[in-house]
């Protein structure tokens, strides 16, 4: 059996569920909460936040900690040279393509592991906090939230531009 | 108003990002 397309396949994976799972929250979950919110005759959001939030939640970050890793480890030995951009000795276009994606890839990750679930845990009522804090966290895991969504634009263009060609 | 918080602020942000990113790697790539 070859590691590498093996882990490629697992990085695969592990990446459209993550950012699957993204674009959820964000054009789907997000909008959801407030239309629930306005309806005031509806059953309201409690069960998006009950029942779908941490389930979803915990397939996110945990896929988004699989896709890292599976992608650091088919960088392999030439992770120093992706992640200085190509810049140093050996380094190639592919390097400097990747290496814009894994960089990407890195703020993301600390975004969902940082920000998006420390705040969401606050938010769902998995940690106490006071009613200014949920207020705080909810517009800190927006923005974070917004923000992955803005990076993998970029990021899956130079992940896949990197083997096969960029676009422009 | 922040970009981010509209998904179509969000979107055209991310494709700005990506055009800037491609000419930042078009300047610092190595000659291949």
């Amino acid at each position: 059996m070859e590691f590498l397309p093996l882990d490629r396949w697992i990085h695969f994976m592990a990446g459209i569920t993550w950012i699957g799972l993204l674009y959820y929250f964000n054009f789907v979950q997000v909008p959801a909460m407030g239309a629930a919110l306005a309806d005031k005759d509806g059953p309201g959001p409690a069960a998006i936040g009950k029942y779908i939030a941490p389930r979803a939640l915990l397939w996110f970050r945990w896929s988004a900690l699989v896709t890292w890793l599976s992608g650091a480890a088919y960088l392999g030995g030439d992770i120093g040279k992706a992640f200085t951009l190509g810049m140093t000795e050996g380094g190639t276009l592919y390097h400097t393509t990747i290496g814009m994606g894994a960089w990407l890839g890195t703020i993301m990750l600390f975004n969902v592991w940082g920000l998006i679930w420390p705040n969401q845990k606050k938010i769902l009522g998995m940690v106490t906090a006071t009613p200014e804090e949920i207020g705080r966290a909810k517009r800190v895991a927006l923005l974070a939230s917004r923000t992955n969504t803005l990076l993998s634009i970029p990021l899956l263009m130079f992940m896949g531009g990197a083997a096969h060609g960029l676009p422009f | 108003m922040n970009p981010l918080d509209s998904i179509l602020g969000t979107i055209v942000s991310g494709v700005i990002l990506t055009v800037v990113l491609t000419l930042v790697i078009g300047a610092i790539a190595p000659t291949v």
